[in-house]
């Protein structure tokens, strides 16, 4: 049993739970006092001793019932008695009349032994066999779906498939009549196998392999420009801006306040120390409380930038939580607020309806600056960080570099997205380089994973 | 097994009768009213047995806190309850001097110090020999002892609440690390100060911020989530038992349909039981639209959530009622 649950554990890191050497150890305490007999018992305590967080918990949901329904399959006997490499007598005789070679190991059974474990139809023995076949070729490490194939060809060659086949290709040259009988009986035992062995390693890949596989794809679609992301990306990329702004949220959640060592806080240490008659044994120093950041967006709609302003407003209004005051404008020709429609639509279709009503229209970043100013002109304040989003192509318009520059001195910082590589700035009407000097932070942002570091730098101010 | 678990260091446990088995803690949590559930109960069973602190974890309302206060109630076991806040220390949580005695008491010995010292000639003598009572001051008798501590040194068992440690800051965390594992305080004056018995340790968390993996790993892990229909109605049953039956079914499956819904904060299974509560104080027997927009307050919190479903009160309604009527 130490070894199904050993594997289990590994079964679970790999799907991206963590579990340390210590809890594997309470694992095995705690199966010991609670027994096997039970399966959904023993669902919970592992749930209980192993997953220590509610993704964890998801995952040992999920996993639990896949691993052991293949743990299931192999017969009781081999966990208890076999204990490490099952030798091959442990094989169950259940066709003493045959008086099948049980001698040889795995891999050396010859064509008989591959071919009467076949026809034997006993169920018990295949899945025994199965699991050592499996064993032996590492089909553990199956990573990727299409991986399949070659550890199921593995798995029926440490079982005796090629002398088989030898076998059958001798049979077919034979040419008689009975020799292609026999032929076919051996294809068919060939295929009978062959299922069983795929539908194992399916089982396999669903258990160590299918998370391992997620991740990757989930790190692609981070690391692709988002100019270039399909549709199936796209949905993809919905969960994994939740976990960016999970990930965000823990990291600049906590610690609204700051101790300044250095700074004594003489009430507060007075009060305390009364009990002591006012000896000073306790020191409180003063505390700066930090703020919560406030964000405002401003954010291009036109053509392909729209795109990026998906995902930038995906992603702060995950965060909604740790950011005090969020305000989203979008923007081509005018300036609109998009808050009211991200708060009371689904994502999808607010998105839709932001770039129907403000999209179209060729850009204007200058009017944009003058209906922000007009539309509220006390947002922004030394508290307030100020996100533009946009590839600063003006049209040849006045880009407003006056009131650009009264933004940049009022607000704490402005952290400027473009989604064009830095070669292009500046050619044509676009107007980034007259911008850059008054942003804090100018960032080429290819990427989601560009963005969360544009958005994390942006919090980090506030740290 | 017994040798592989980490309770060799404490005397043989005595393991009282309402914790042999998770069926059995499921039985006593029942005689007490806490409806618990297979999980519940088997980590209640696992903490016993294998000594370790439960670390509970869920929405606010869905009776953490009642649980290590119903267990105490059910095994007869005293509480010891530490409240965390931003900004508690070890003063509050594990020991503190008694400042005020030990200067009263360094007042009223004071001749008989000088008395002391005085008998000896030389300063080295005087020194050493006021070496020898330096220990009298920081003594256990001048010891406070906190909730941590005083868990420590009950005799019999004993059950530990740190409530909401989510709200300390990451530094008293640590400083639980010792309790939480080996069951003892160190005060550096003093030594180390192991329990006598372990207590059963849980920590409640609403996850307002992410815990250590230091800390989740010395502990089991239980969540408790929103409860489903069934054992909703048995939580109010015994916490309500006069709400009449028709009723009780309709409550419950009003509130389980406004779980479903888009909402800001949603109702937990105090509210639920409040909500029985107040209805049985309105003589009501049954729910309809109106009752239900009145009365919408005390399941729900938020302004913005009792605007959004008073809008749909009608319709939800309709639907527990349907739900109510049918089986199950």
């Amino acid at each position: 049993m130490e070894r199904v649950l050993t594997s289990y554990i590994r079964a679970l890191r790999s799907a991206g739970a963590q579990v340390s050497t210590a809890e594997t150890l309470d694992a095995m305490n705690a199966l010991a006092l609670i027994g096997y007999a039970d399966r959904i018992r023993m669902r919970e305590t592992l749930g209980i001793v192993l997953a220590k967080s509610e993704d964890d918990k998801l995952i040992h949901e999920r996993l639990f019932d896949q691993f052991f329904a293949r743990a299931e399959a192999a017969p009781e006997d081999q966990s208890d008695a076999g204990d490490g490499d099952a030798s091959p007598s442990d094989a169950p005789q259940s066709n003493p009349g045959e008086g099948s070679p049980d001698g040889g190991a795995p891999g050396q059974g010859g064509e008989d032994a591959f071919f009467q474990l076949a026809r034997s139809g006993d169920e018990a023995r295949i899945a025994l066999a199965l699991e050592q076949a499996a064993a032996a070729s590492g089909a553990d490490d199956i990573r990727f779906r299409t991986q399949t194939a070659f550890f199921t060809r593995r798995m029926l060659e440490e079982m005796g498939v090629r002398q088989l086949e030898e076998r059958m290709v001798a049979r077919l040259q034979n040419g008689s009549p009975e020799a292609q009988a026999e032929a076919d009986e051996l294809a068919a035992a060939r295929a009978a196998m062959q299922t069983r062995a795929r539908e194992y390693v399916d089982r396999l890949f669903d258990v160590f392999g299918r998370s391992a596989t997620e991740a990757f794809l989930d790190d692609v679609v981070v690391n692709r420009p988002i100019g270039e992301l399909s549709l199936r990306d796209m949905e993809r990329m919905k969960a994994v801006v939740a976990r960016m702004a999970k990930r965000l949220a823990i990291r600049h959640s906590h610690r609204r306040r700051k101790r300044r060592r250095g700074h004594l806080d003489i009430r507060r240490t007075m009060r305390a120390n009364v009990r002591y008659d006012g000896t000073p044994f306790d020191l409180i120093w003063k505390e700066k409380r930090r703020d919560k950041p406030q964000i405002v967006a401003i954010c291009d709609v036109s053509g392909s930038v729209a795109q990026y302003v998906r995902f930038l407003l995906l992603l702060l209004y995950a965060l909604q939580e740790g950011i005090a005051d969020l305000r989203a404008f979008a923007f081509s020709a005018r300036l609109m607020d998009v808050g009211p429609i991200l708060k009371t639509r689904d994502f999808d279709s607010a998105m839709k309806t932001i770039v129907r009503e403000a999209g179209g229209g060729s850009t204007d970043y200058g009017q944009a600056l003058c209906d922000l100013e007009a539309l509220e002109p006390d947002l922004i304040d030394r508290r307030t960080t100020v996100l533009v989003l946009g590839d600063g192509r003006t049209n040849r318009t006045d880009p407003r570099l006056d009131i650009f520059s009264s933004i940049a001195d009022r607000s704490k910082r402005i952290v400027w997205l473009c989604p064009e590589p830095p070669g292009m700035w500046g050619s044509g009407d676009s107007r980034i380089p007259s911008y850059q000097p008054f942003c804090t932070v100018l960032s080429h942002c290819a990427t989601a994973q560009d963005i969360e570091r544009a958005v994390d730098e942006a919090l980090a101010a506030y740290g | 097994m017994t040798q592989t678990s980490p309770t060799s260091g404490f005397a043989p446990a005595i393991t009282p009768q309402g914790l042999t088995s998770p069926e059995a803690v499921t039985s006593s949590l029942a005689s007490v009213g806490y409806i618990s559930t297979r999980s519940i109960s088997t980590a209640v069973y696992l903490a016993h047995h294998l000594r370790k602190p439960v670390l509970v974890e869920g929405p606010a309302g869905v009776g953490k806190t009642d649980l290590a206060q119903s267990l105490s109630r059910a095994l007869e076991y005293p509480l010891l309850r530490l409240q965390c806040y931003e900004g508690l220390d070890e003063s509050k949580a594990l020991y503190e001097w008694k400042y005020g005695k030990q200067l009263l008491y360094t007042q009223i010995l004071k001749e008989k110090i000088s008395e002391l010292i005085g008998a000896s000639d030389s300063l080295d003598a005087s020194f050493r020999k006021l070496a020898g009572f330096q220990d009298l001051f920081f003594s256990r008798d001048f010891l406070e002892p906190r909730p941590v501590l005083r868990a420590m040194e009950q005799t019999s068992g004993s059950i530990l609440l740190i409530d909401e440690i989510d709200k300390t800051d990451e530094e008293f965390e640590a400083l639980l690390l010792e309790v939480l594992s080996d069951y003892q305080v160190t005060v550096p004056e003093i030594g180390t100060i192991s329990a006598k018995v372990p207590p059963l340790v849980f920590l409640t968390s609403n996850a307002t911020r992410e815990l250590g993996d230091a800390l989740r790993r010395r502990c089991l892990h239980l969540h408790i989530g929103f409860p489903d229909s069934e054992r909703e109605r048995l939580i109010v049953r015994a916490r309500a038992p006069e709400t009449p039956d028709m009723l009780l079914r309709q409550l419950v499956a009003f509130v389980q349909a406004v779980r479903e819904e888009n909402i800001r904060k949603l109702p937990s299974i105090s509210e639920t039981v409040d909500w029985a509560r107040t209805l049985l104080l309105m003589h009501a027997d049954r729910l309809d639209p109106d009752l239900v927009r009145d009365t919408l307050s005390v399941i729900l919190k938020r302004q913005s959530d009792i605007l959004d479903i008073a809008v749909k009160a009608d319709q939800l309604t309709r639907t527990a009622l349907e739900a109510a009527a049918g089986p199950g």
